[in-house]
C-alpha cells in the first residue's frame, strides 16, 4: 500500500486542500505562504497539472484556519514537501469528479478526458463546477490514486508570471498593510530603549492624548486610536514620558571572536572520522567570522488583531508559520488553541525569523484594550532594525592537512556561533519578544539550533561536500544570546561555506594548485561537478584578467541535500570592492518554474552581496545602534552585479528548494575573487574597503 | 484646510499640516500604492510626484503640497503605464514592496527623457533599496520601457 506524502498524511482531508465552487472556480489552500519568493505561483503551478485546469483559474488562497497546517515556510522545503502532497491531493480531487461524471453518463472513468476544468466523455462535456455540489473533498485522500508522468505535465517547468506580481507592481492594495477592517484602529507599541530596560514610571502628565487608548502591562506600552498620524504622535509623547532603567548586556562589538569563544557552549560533533592526521604532510589553518546580520526587509512588520469578547481573538500576520503562531499566542496567554485563529495576510520579502511573529503578538495585546475593533499594529524602521531578531554572528577555525600531491588530508572544523532559532514555539517557549515585557515576564532560553533531521542551524553546510578523509566538524553552540537570534536565510551556511571555499583557495595557492582543478580533484558527486564546471566554463574560468581584477569560485550542496549551487564572482578592487558580475550554475532537481529559480537564485546572490560587502549590525554595550539605512546600509542599484543564472538539469532528480542556495557559494565567491585580485586574503566579514586595507597592512602569518 | 490637486482632481483635507503626505495618501485618500518603508525618506517606497519631481511621501509634510500638484501610482492609469508592463515582462519583483516607488522614479526619468541609457537608469533608481535582490530586473525593465534595445 503506497504511503501519503508527509503534509498530505497530516491534513488528509482533500478539502483542506481543494474545493471548487458551482461556478467552477478552483480555490487551493496550502500552507505555505508567499513571502515574495513566489511559492503560490509555484504551487498553482503543480495543481493546474493535475487538475486540468490554468493556473490562473486558481484561487490561491491565503494559509489560514480551515487549510491545512504545513508548520514553517521555511528551510527552501515548500516545493519539496508540499509539491508532492498537493499534487496528490489534486490528482484526488480530479479522480473524484471524472468518476462523478462517468456515473453520471454510466461510463468507464478511463475513457474520459479533462482539459481547462472540463471533463469530455463519449457525447458531452460537463465543468467542474456543476458537478461540485455533488463530489465530496471531506474524505481522506486515498494514496492509490496515480499522479501524472513527468513527461505528461503541461505547466510544471514553465515560466508561469508570477500570479502576485501585478497587483503589486500596479499598486493594489495587497499587503496586510493595505488591510482596512471595517472599524479598524491604528496602533503603535512603545519599545524599551534597551533590550534590559524595564519600565520604572510613565509621566501621568503625558498622556497619550485624546481619543488614545494607552495600553500598559509591565513595561510594555502601547497606543491604539483611529487616526493613525495621531497615533504615532501619541506614542513619541508616550516615550518622552517614560523612565526606564537600563543595564549593560551586550558583549563588545568590536571583539565578537573573543565573545563568541568565551561560552559556555553546548558543543556538537558532526562528524569524526577519527584518523589520525598523517605526519609530514603541511598543516594550514585559518578563522573565518561574520557578524551579525539584520533581516532588513523594505517593509516593518505588522499584524491586524480582533478579539472577540475576552476569550477568542483573529490575527493576521505575514508570519512564515500561522499555526505554530496560533499555539504560541495561546500559550502566551493562557488561551485555548482554538481560541487564537491566524490567517495569513502578505508583506514585504521574508528572508527569516524576522518580527512578524513578535508584531502579531503585539496587535493582540493592543486589541485586547479595544475588544471588537481590529488594531492594525505597525513597528518603525528603527525598532524593526533593532529588535526583529539577527542572523547569528560566527567564527569558524580551520585546520587542514596537504598531501604531497596537493591534496587535502585532513580537515578540522571548529564553529563559535549563538543559536540559529527562537521562533515561536522554540525550547517549548511561546519565544514571543512582547512577553518578555509584560507584569509578569516570560523568561526565554538562548536560541537554540534545529536538529541534524531539519538541516542544523549553526552547523548548516558545516560537514564540506567534498571527499576528504580524517575530518573532525564540532559547533559550539553558546547557551546565552544577550544579543536576540534566530533563523535567518540559509542559517549557519552562509559563514561555513564562505569559511569552507575561502580555505579550499588558500590550500590551493599553498599547493600551487589551481582552484577548480583542487575542488573537481576532491569532489565526486557529478551532479556537483556538473555545476562547477558549468559555472566555470560559463565565468571564462582561467581567463586573463587586467590588474585590479580577480575571478572566484564558490560551491556547495545546500544543506548537503537539497540544491547544488556554483558561483563565480568577478570583482574589481579601487576604491572599494566591486562585484562585476556573479555566473551562476544550479542544480534543483525537477524544476517547477524556471523564471521563478532564476530569480530565487538572482535574489539569493544578490543579497549575498550585500551582506559579504556591506553589512554589519552595531551595538553599544547596552543597545544596537544601527536602526536606520545610514547606520546598516545594504546593498543599492549603483553596486548590484549583473547575475546570470544557467540551470542545470537534474535528470530527473526530485525537486528541491531555490531560496536559500546562492547565498553561502556567493560569499566564497566573492571573498576568493578579492583573494585574486588584491593579493591578500581577508578572513572577516563584511569585506568593507577598511577591512580589505586592514589585511593588506596585516603581517604575513 | 490644505487644498492640492490629487491624481488630476481638486481635493481638500482637514489634517494637520504637519501629517506626512503618506499618511494622508493611504488613510484619507484610501490611495494604497505608496508604501511605508522607513519614515525618514531615505529606502524610497513612498515615492510619488509632487509637480512632478519623485519625493518621498513619507517625510514630505502635508502643508508643503498646498497648492500642487502631487500625483501617485493609482494616477498614472487607466491601464498599466509602460514602466509597469515592463516590470511585469521582466518579472523585475520579488516581494513587490518596494516597486511602486521605483514605478515613480522611472516614470519621472522618462517624462524627462525618453530614452535614458543604462548609467542614468541606475543612478535615477539609486535612492531606491531594493532587499530581495531584484535591481538588475528593474533596470532591464526600465531600459525596455525607454524602448533601449538591450
Amino acid at each position: 500500500m503506497a504511503e501519503l506524502p508527509r503534509n498530505l498524511a497530516a491534513n488528509p482531508t482533500l478539502s483542506r486542500w481543494i474545493r471548487v465552487a458551482g461556478d467552477g472556480a478552483v480555490e487551493v489552500h496550502v500552507g505555505k505562504v508567499e513571502l515574495g519568493q513566489g511559492i503560490l505561483t509555484a504551487l498553482a503551478q503543480i495543481a493546474a497539472d493535475e487538475l486540468d485546469v490554468d493556473p490562473a483559474h486558481i484561487r490561491m488562497v491565503p494559509a489560514g484556519p480551515g487549510g491545512p497546517d504545513e508548520g514553517l515556510t521555511a528551510g527552501s522545503l515548500s516545493v519539496q514537501d508540499t509539491g508532492p502532497a498537493l499534487r496528490l491531493a489534486a490528482a484526488n480531487v480530479r479522480s473524484r469528479f471524472v468518476a462523478e461524471a462517468a456515473r453520471r453518463w454510466a461510463v468507464d472513468p478511463a475513457a474520459l478526458s479533462v482539459a481547462h476544468g472540463q471533463i469530455t466523455g463519449p457525447d458531452t462535456t460537463i465543468g467542474y463546477g456543476h458537478l461540485a455540489a455533488h463530489v465530496d473533498l471531506d474524505v481522506p485522500a486515498d494514496p492509490e490514486v496515480p499522479v501524472k508522468d513527468a513527461d505528461k505535465l503541461a505547466w510544471t517547468g514553465r515560466d508561469v508570471p508570477r500570479l502576485d506580481l501585478p497587483d503589486k507592481v500596479l499598486g493594489r492594495p495587497r499587503y496586510i498593510t493595505d488591510l482596512r477592517l471595517p472599524g479598524q484602529l491604528f496602533g503603535r507599541v512603545v519599545r524599551p530603549p534597551s533590550p534590559a530596560a524595564r519600565l520604572v514610571a510613565l509621566d501621568p502628565a503625558a498622556p497619550a492624548g485624546e481619543g488614545m487608548t494607552l495600553v500598559r502591562d509591565g513595561s510594555f506600552l502601547g497606543v491604539v486610536g483611529a487616526d493613525e498620524a495621531a497615533v504615532v504622535r501619541a506614542a513619541e509623547a508616550v516615550r518622552a514620558g517614560a523612565t526606564w532603567h537600563e543595564r549593560d548586556t551586550l558583549p563588545d562589538e568590536d571583539d565578537l571572536d573573543t565573545y563568541l569563544r568565551a561560552g559556555p557552549h553546548e558543543s556538537t560533533v558532526v562528524v569524526h572520522d577519527g584518523a589520525p592526521v598523517p605526519a609530514g604532510h603541511r598543516r594550514l589553518s585559518a578563522t573565518y567570522s561574520r557578524p551579525f546580520v539584520a533581516h532588513a526587509s523594505m517593509a516593518p512588520s505588522c499584524a491586524v488583531a480582533l478579539w472577540h469578547g475576552p476569550d477568542r481573538v483573529e490575527v493576521w500576520s505575514h508570519s512564515q508559520g500561522v499555526y505554530p503562531l496560533g499555539r504560541a499566542i495561546a500559550a502566551a496567554l493562557r488561551l485555548d488553541q482554538a481560541a487564537v485563529r491566524v490567517r495569513h495576510a502578505e508583506g514585504a520579502g521574508c528572508y527569516g525569523h524576522n518580527a512578524a511573529d513578535d508584531a502579531a503578538f503585539d496587535a493582540v495585546l493592543l486589541a485586547r484594550a479595544v475588544p471588537g475593533r481590529p488594531v492594525q499594529l505597525l513597528w518603525s524602521r528603527q525598532d524593526e532594525l533593532s529588535w526583529a531578531p539577527f542572523g547569528s554572528a560566527m567564527t569558524a577555525d580551520v585546520t587542514a592537512t596537504l598531501d604531497a600531491g596537493g591534496r587535502l588530508s585532513s580537515w578540522q572544523y571548529d564553529l563559535f556561533s549563538q543559536g540559529h532559532t527562537a521562533r515561536p514555539g522554540y525550547a517549548g517557549t511561546p519565544g514571543l519578544l512582547a512577553a518578555t515585557t509584560l507584569a509578569e515576564p516570560a523568561v526565554y532560553p538562548a536560541a537554540v539550533d534545529p536538529p541534524a533531521a531539519a538541516g542544523h542551524g549553526s552547523l548548516r553546510n558545516a560537514l564540506p561536500g567534498y571527499d576528504l578523509p580524517a575530518r573532525r566538524v564540532t559547533g559550539h553552540r553558546l547557551l546565552a544570546t544577550p544579543i536576540r537570534s534566530s533563523a535567518m536565510r540559509s542559517l549557519g551556511a552562509y559563514l561555513n561555506v564562505f569559511a569552507i571555499e575561502s580555505f579550499l583557495d588558500e590550500a590551493a595557492l599553498a599547493a600551487g594548485r589551481d582552484p577548480l582543478d583542487l575542488r573537481l580533484d576532491q569532489l565526486s558527486d557529478p551532479r556537483g561537478r556538473r555545476v562547477l564546471e558549468t559555472a566555470a566554463k560559463a565565468a571564462g574560468w582561467g581567463r586573463p584578467l587586467p590588474d585590479g581584477r580577480g575571478l572566484g569560485l564558490g560551491y556547495a550542496r545546500y544543506k548537503g541535500r537539497g540544491a547544488y549551487c556554483a558561483v563565480v564572482a568577478e570583482v574589481e578592487a579601487e576604491t572599494e570592492i566591486r562585484v562585476r558580475r556573479l555566473t551562476v550554475a544550479v542544480d534543483v532537481g525537477r524544476v517547477v518554474n524556471p523564471d521563478g529559480v532564476r530569480n530565487q537564485i538572482e535574489g539569493g546572490a544578490v543579497q549575498s552581496t550585500s551582506w559579504t560587502l556591506l553589512e554589519r549590525v552595531r551595538f553599544d554595550r547596552r543597545r544596537v545602534t544601527s536602526v536606520d539605512w545610514e547606520a546598516y546600509p545594504i546593498l543599492r542599484f549603483s553596486r548590484t552585479p549583473e547575475v546570470a543564472v544557467t540551470i542545470v538539469d537534474g535528470g530527473g532528480a526530485p525537486s528541491v528548494g531555490a531560496g536559500e542556495a546562492a547565498q553561502g557559494p556567493t560569499a566564497g565567491a566573492i571573498g576568493n575573487a578579492v583573494a585574486a585580485a588584491v593579493g591578500v586574503r581577508v578572513r572577516d566579514l563584511p569585506l568593507t574597503t577598511e577591512a580589505v586595507v586592514a589585511a593588506i597592512d596585516r603581517p604575513a602569518r | 484646510m490644505i487644498s492640492f490637486r490629487l491624481n488630476g482632481a481638486p481635493r481638500e483635507v482637514a489634517a494637520q499640516p504637519d501629517t506626512p503626505l503618506l499618511y494622508v495618501l493611504r488613510n484619507d485618500f484610501g490611495l494604497l500604492g505608496a508604501r511605508f518603508g522607513c519614515g525618514m525618506g531615505l529606502c524610497g517606497a513612498c515615492v510619488v510626484h509632487v509637480e512632478g519631481v519623485p519625493v518621498p511621501s513619507c517625510d514630505t509634510p502635508l502643508w508643503s503640497v498646498e497648492g500642487k500638484t502631487v500625483v501617485t501610482v493609482e494616477g498614472l492609469g487607466p491601464g498599466p503605464h509602460p514602466v509597469q508592463r515592463a516590470l511585469l515582462e521582466e518579472q523585475a519583483a520579488q516581494c513587490g514592496y518596494c516597486v511602486t516607488g521605483v514605478v515613480m522614479s522611472a516614470v519621472a526619468l522618462l517624462d524627462r527623457q525618453p530614452h535614458p541609457d543604462e548609467a542614468t537608469v541606475v543612478r535615477e533608481l539609486d535612492r531606491h533599496l531594493c532587499r530581495c535582490g531584484a535591481q538588475r530586473r528593474m533596470v532591464r525593465a526600465v531600459l525596455r520601457a525607454g524602448g533601449a534595445s538591450g
